[in-house]
């Protein structure tokens, strides 16, 4: 039964990408961002669809289970804040220089607002890069709810397969459009479902100050605070995590798909209320998660699942996989994509093979990048055995190290590709460093002092910008004045 | 101007309010919630209700008067 709730469930999702191709307006602009036509409260379900992925269901229940509440002050709350900040400064600004020149990438802007190519092809390997970790999380997520919801009867990698093949394909067929539209029955669809299942679970507790009474009974009130497990400065230091927003390259696709800058509105203002409804359930469930369970036993990724399986059986428990799918699902759709565009437009097209190749043969190319890029992701998910969370808060804070290249190219018109250069290569560095030492202990922060390798990444990325620009010569007076017209100069 | 000057200065208190050292050992449940986790639910709704201050009086409508239109 479970099994075909989830292929009715993809099988829908599907013919909406199907359905989205029928409008395809059959130019590039169109696949890749809906001909910028994408209105309020689609961009808020797809950007909020495309941010939670299985981190938020799967990562921040597992999390909770292990180490309690303090997981969302660490990552739910601090979004609430931080990402529509980021959206608001950010995400407008990108938007309209988007439009303006007709940006399809994040490359193809950095590589024009500094006038090097150089610098546009290491931003292309470093996103790429840390966009694997990112992918890596929605596979094995899609991997561990089957198995856990068939009771181990479907292996993991069946699941992981199935979530790559679906995506490939509506991807492939619905471009942008497509995915916007998939990606906000996706969001509707785990909002609802999250919520549904939170309170049928807490139902058979006999409700939620009883059951959290149970918790402390049961020997764990240490899950109820967040305790001596986070000190002040992780807390601190977590707020940067979010800031990767401003810099994933399927964030700023679906920023290039806005209808216009007021569309940013309803995003800018929900966003913290999506975010609690999601992740308040999610968190509370991980920490319930202990009253049945125990981490020798069952480990954090799968806790979610497992209390699904235990307390909703049967057509609803098939519903509420479909959910975690579809978190899921929703977010690797959009990655994919800007993959995708950013091969195609950036390498492909920008190496001078516009030329010798047809129209139908870079997009072919295209593709066969993301295929390829999803069979590296399959492979390692069956070899991956970490932390949901974990592995998605090194991919984040890659990119959040990152931001400071996007807010000097955006409001700083002395900085320069020297400067951007050595901020992205510095990031290369310190994340390889810091992942490596994250890989030996994973509950890694510098030094012991609880603070966050992205602090110190994004501290050093933004003097790094800073000095190396000073010691530079300053980017073309033409260069200036395309991207900060004196029409627009106030407020930067 | 001022009031941006002020929505700003807001969003920097919000910032600095985030770090609730004064529920971090507090096990209370408020609503059968943990209070430690109750504020920051609170926290959420609040910053909702900033961002929409945010969007009132700070918006950069320029942006839509200098860029919309021009080159889609």
């Amino acid at each position: 039964m479970i099994l075909l709730l989830i292929a009715i469930y993809l099988a829908l999702v599907l013919s909406i990408g199907l359905f989205s191709n029928r409008l395809f307006r059959k130019t590039g602009e169109d696949y890749f961002v809906a001909s910028r036509t994408i209105g309020p409260f689609v961009l808020l379900m797809s950007l909020f669809g495309t941010h939670m992925t299985a981190f938020s269901l799967l990562g921040a229940s597992g999390e909770a289970y292990l180490n309690g509440i303090g997981v969302f002050g660490l990552m739910a709350s601090s979004s609430a804040l931080m990402v529509p900040v980021v959206f608001f400064f950010i995400g407008t600004r990108l938007w309209a220089i988007g439009k303006h020149h007709r940006y399809l990438t994040q490359v193809q802007f950095f590589r024009e607002r500094w006038e090097s190519a150089p610098l546009g092809l290491a931003l292309f390997l470093v996103l790429a890069g840390l966009m694997v970790p990112y992918l890596l999380i929605g596979v094995m997520g899609g991997g561990i709810t089957l198995n856990s919801m068939t009771g181990g009867e479907v292996p993991q990698w069946v699941g992981g397969l199935l979530v790559c093949a679906v995506i490939f394909t509506y991807v492939t067929l619905g471009g942008m459009r497509g995915t916007a539209w998939v990606n906000t029955f996706q969001t509707l669809v785990f909002m609802v479902l999250g919520a549904v299942t939170f309170f049928m679970i807490v139902d058979q507790y006999g409700g939620l100050a009883r059951a959290m009474q149970q918790v402390r009974e049961q020997g764990n009130a240490q899950l109820l605070v967040r305790g001596d497990k986070i000190n002040p400065w992780k807390m601190l230091t977590y707020t940067f995590i979010p800031l990767s927003v401003g810099m994933f390259p399927h964030i700023f696709m679906h920023w290039l798909s806005a209808k216009s800058a007021r569309t940013f509105r309803y995003p800018v203002m929900f966003y913290p209320l999506c975010i609690a409804i999601v992740w308040v359930p999610s968190v509370l469930l991980g920490v319930l998660g202990r009253i049945d369970f125990d981490p020798a036993t069952t480990p954090g990724n799968a806790v979610l699942v497992e209390m699904v399986a235990r307390h909703a059986p049967g057509v609803l428990g098939g519903f509420l996989a479909a959910g975690v799918f579809a978190a899921i699902m929703s977010s690797l759709d959009s990655q994919t994509l800007a993959l995708g565009t950013m091969f195609t437009q950036d390498i492909v097209r920008h190496y001078g093979f516009r030329d010798q190749l047809s129209e139908r043969q870079q997009v072919l190319i295209g593709r066969l990048f993301v295929l390829g890029i999803l069979l590296v992701t399959f492979i390692l998910a069956q070899v991956s055995a970490r932390s949901i969370f974990k592995l998605a808060v090194w991919s984040f804070s890659g990119f959040s190290a990152l931001l400071p290249v996007a807010v000097a190219a955006l409001f700083w018109k002395r900085s320069t590709a020297a400067g951007a250069m050595a901020a992205v290569l510095s990031v290369a560095l310190l994340w390889i460093y810091f992942f490596v030492q994250g890989w030996e202990n994973p509950g890694y922060t510098v030094g012991g002092t609880g603070v966050m390798p992205v602090a110190v990444m994004f501290a050093v990325s933004a003097l790094m910008i800073v000095l190396v620009s000073l010691l530079t010569a300053p980017p073309s007076a033409a260069t200036i004045g395309k991207f900060f017209p004196e029409s627009s100069a106030d407020g930067r | 101007m001022m009031r941006k000057t002020w929505i700003y200065l807001l969003l920097l208190l919000f910032y600095l309010l985030h770090n609730d050292l004064w529920f971090w050992h507090d096990a209370r449940l408020v609503w059968g919630m943990p209070v430690g986790l109750f504020y920051h639910v609170l926290y959420c709704l609040a910053a909702a209700g900033l961002m929409a201050l945010l969007v009132r009086y700070a918006w950069p409508a320029y942006l839509e008067h200098e860029r919309d239109g021009e080159g889609g």
